[in-house]
């Protein structure tokens, strides 16, 4: 994979979002004052869609190129030229990042569009699309940057866009605090990824090959391979720490808290940034140094198991919730699960195959949950629905759709993808049984708790008060053709990578394969031509009881014969509260994390307060203390002294003086006696 | 005959009255008086260590030298005197104490 072709159009992808988020994000208040919200919608939509444009172009390029010459290099400028670190600003297109450029744009094109409906009656609407935009930009350096400083530029500007844009309607507390949140937690994340990068450019410093590009990482893996740190592999404590930053980007345990609360933002925040992009730039960064994570397979593992138990462990929360956007937002962190567990047991291509599947499908499903939001004037409790069949054709068809790809119906984009990532889960060689129950079981729950969704929202009775009724409607155009063309998608979008077993030729992992060829991708479809029927076993067993989930879900809430209070009795009640609580990880944190940090901020408040300015305090107390004892001392010492030596003068002058007698007589016989005092001395 | 020693005792003699009457009289020219006469005893001195050790007459040039001395330092002391009487209006040393400790 050294080859490569020299191209200087790349950075006009990730420049013209940020062109349009320059121009609406600085005059953009003006603009849409003197030119209106039509105005705002060509500055920020265009360069999106031309970006698209774009992205297609290099994708067809780089299909003309040999498979094993697949990579365009445009280098803008050297960036960090210092000592050891050379880190230039170049992107590169190859298999993977061509695929995730085209969903970026694609997909992000169509939320773009999507937004310019469902944002009508919003005032600050220059400042959203600027924002839109400047994720955009910071999505798209993530996934073209060729080493790992750009990528982590990207990576923090994802963060920082998210923030912005989950608290976008910021002059209510709970959004505010929302964001801040999401950011935080990113931040935790940040700092596993920050480590991991210096701890591999520490170790290629080492062995004298300082790099942070990763094509050049990938050829010179075996300088890393050996090395220890603190008793570990360097190549395992690097894809933890890397890893770590994937687990806060891409929500899985246990950095995934923020993922929920971001539903405060807007739909199609929700829909472009917690579905279809940023929360797969972690699923994208394993993908992109998988050479690193294949030499470590207990960092695999952990990959995997973490994974896995997300997949899982969301599903069950998702299945009590009762906003619509939590659902979807509980079952994103699900499936980023599959995605995560799909990467740790060596199937790279299948997790990035699910994660393209899952742009469209969940990006549908945000959106036509937005279109219903809006249709109800706001509400967003499931349990005030249903029936909206009726009034909202479009939208129910586009989810229903989405739900079938979402359940892994045979057929659909979903079905491919994630029963790609089942087999592969048990039967990789870093797979295993436990890893296979923990995606299987979670595609049954997915199945339930998307299925009552559907039922809940669009089919029976319509529970909304009377006034809401009168006011339903479709969404106008600008929504529903996002709608249909994501939906259209998340049907036939599989048929890339229709695996083996079912007489396809797997294509999407064949394209990708040159970049995992390092990483022994466990599907490299140019070995496989036996299929192991366990394959079919395994196929049939999850279509059928996803059957039987939305057979239950239908009982449940279609024929109402089997009440839900049946599952929420069970055990006392108790399970039912824990799972509806989403087993209060959140409290748990606010105990533990939080008030650990603000208790750790007391303590050191109070030493600021009483010891060190205590010594403060103190030095200067006893500086007085010394000043009054010195002036203790110069007051009756030496002042004593020089007061005695004047009275002593004094008292000496007062003795003295009664010698001057004033009487001459007296003076005469004091020179007579003195003369004679003189010659006796003299004489003897 | 007597010879230098007769001399001798003669101006001790004189000396000592003269020094008595310096100390011990109240009269300012008393005192002054008291002072002459110890000037001649020291004039009869030279005068007797001339003629009888010398050999030359420079005891008597001093002599007069002592004479014309004690002529000037008289003018000088009735002068003070008179002061005195002009302050105190008395001439008796025991009035000029005031400049006393």
């Amino acid at each position: 994979m050294h080859e490569l072709t020299e191209v200087t159009y790349l950075r006009w992808i990730p420049l013209l979002p940020l062109i349009g988020a320059a121009l609406n994000g600085i005059p953009g208040a003006l603009i849409q004052k003197n030119w209106g919200k039509q105005a705002i919608n060509a500055i920020a939509v265009t360069p999106v869609l031309l970006a698209f444009c774009i992205s297609v172009y290099a994708f067809f390029q780089v299909l003309g190129l040999d498979p094993d010459k697949r990579m365009l290099l445009d280098h803008m400028w050297t960036w960090i030229d210092s000592g050891n670190l050379n880190a230039g600003a170049a992107f590169v297109v190859d298999p993977l990042s061509a695929v995730m450029i085209l969903i970026v744009t694609g997909v992000g094109g169509l939320i773009h569009i999507y937004s310019t409906g469902y944002m009508h009656d919003e005032k600050s609407y220059w400042r959203f699309f600027a924002l839109l935009n400047l994720f955009t930009f910071s999505m798209l350096v993530l996934v073209l940057a060729d080493n790992f400083l750009l990528m982590f530029v990207g990576w923090e500007g994802v963060g920082l866009c998210s923030y912005a844009l989950i608290g976008f309607w910021y002059q209510t507390y709970e959004n505010a605090t929302a964001g801040s949140k999401a950011f935080i937690v990113n931040r935790i994340g940040d700092f596993g990824f920050a480590l991991g990068v210096f701890l591999i450019f520490w170790t290629m410093a080492g062995a004298d090959h300082p790099t942070v590009t990763f094509r050049d990482l990938a050829a010179h893996t075996n300088l890393i391979e050996g090395k220890t740190f603190l008793d570990f592999s360097v190549a395992t404590v690097a894809c933890v720490m890397l890893f770590v930053g994937a687990t806060g980007k891409s929500a899985q345990i246990p950095l995934y808290v923020w993922l929920p609360d971001a539903m405060a933002g807007p739909t199609p925040v929700s829909a472009l940034i917690h579905a279809a992009t940023m929360v797969t730039a972690g699923v994208y960064m394993i993908g992109r140094t998988n050479f690193l994570f294949s030499m470590s397979a207990d960092a695999l593992s952990i990959v995997a198991w973490i994974g896995g138990l997300t997949a899982l462990f969301a599903a069950t929360i998702g299945l009590a919730q009762n906003d619509i956007k939590r659902v979807l937002a509980y079952s994103t962190v699900s499936q980023l699960g599959y995605m995560v567990l799909a990467m740790g047991v060596g199937a790279y291509a299948y997790g990035i195959f699910h994660l393209m599947t899952h742009a469209f499908f969940k990006a549908c499903l945000f959106l036509g949950s937005g279109s219903v939001i809006h249709a109800m004037g706001g509400e967003q409790d499931m349990r005030k629905m249903g029936g909206l069949k009726k009034w909202m054709p479009y939208t129910y068809w586009t989810f229903l759709i989405s739900t079938l790809a979402i359940a892994g119906i045979p057929g659909t984009s979903g079905f491919f993808s994630k029963d790609g990532i089942l087999w592969s889960a048990w039967s990789s060689e870093h797979g295993s049984f436990g890893l296979w129950l923990l995606g299987y079981a979670g595609a049954a729950m997915t199945a339930f708790y998307m299925f009552r969704q559907v039922f809940m929202t669009f089919e029976g009775e319509c529970r909304a008060d009377h006034h809401t009724q009168e006011h339903l409607h479709e969404s106008p155009p600008v929504m529903t053709y996002p709608l249909i063309i994501l939906a259209a998608l998340a049907l036939i979008g599989g048929y890339l990578g229709v695996p083996h077993a079912l007489g396809g030729s797997d294509r999407f992992a064949q394209f990708l394969a040159p970049v995992f060829s390092a990483g022994h991708d466990a599907h490299a479809a140019s070995a496989h031509h036996h299929v192991d029927p366990m394959e079919y076993v395994l196929m049939a067993l999850t279509f059928a009881t996803v059957l039987g989930s939305i057979g239950l879900a239908y009982l449940m809430y279609i024929k109402k014969s089997l009440s839900a209070d049946v599952f929420a009795d069970l055990g006392g009640g108790v399970p039912y509260r824990w799972v509806y609580n989403k087993y209060y990880v959140d409290e748990l944190y606010q105990a533990v994390v939080v008030n650990g940090l603000l208790l750790v901020t007391r303590v050191c408040a109070g030493f600021d307060r009483y010891i060190i300015d205590f010594i403060v305090d103190g030095t200067a107390y006893v500086t007085r203390f010394v000043s009054w004892i010195n002036g203790l001392f110069d007051s009756y010492i030496i002042d004593g002294i020089v007061n005695r030596i004047a009275d002593a003068t004094l008292d000496i002058g007062t003795r003295f003086r009664h010698l001057q007698t004033g009487s001459i007589n007296g003076y005469l016989y004091a020179v007579v006696a003195g003369a004679v005092l003189v010659m006796m001395v003299r004489l003897v | 005959m007597i010879g230098l020693n007769g001399f001798l005792i003669v101006s001790l003699i004189v000396f000592v009255l003269g020094l008595y009457c310096v100390l011990t009289r109240r009269n300012a020219i008393g005192i002054l008086m008291g002072v002459e006469l110890i000037l001649n005893s020291a004039n009869i001195n030279y005068l007797a260590f001339a003629r009888y050790s010398a050999g030359t007459y420079d005891g008597q040039i001093f002599a007069l030298f002592v004479i014309m001395l004690a002529a000037a330092e008289a003018v000088i002391g009735l002068a003070i005197v008179l002061g005195i009487y002009q302050t105190f209006h008395t001439i008796d040393v025991e009035a000029t104490e005031t400049l006393r400790g």
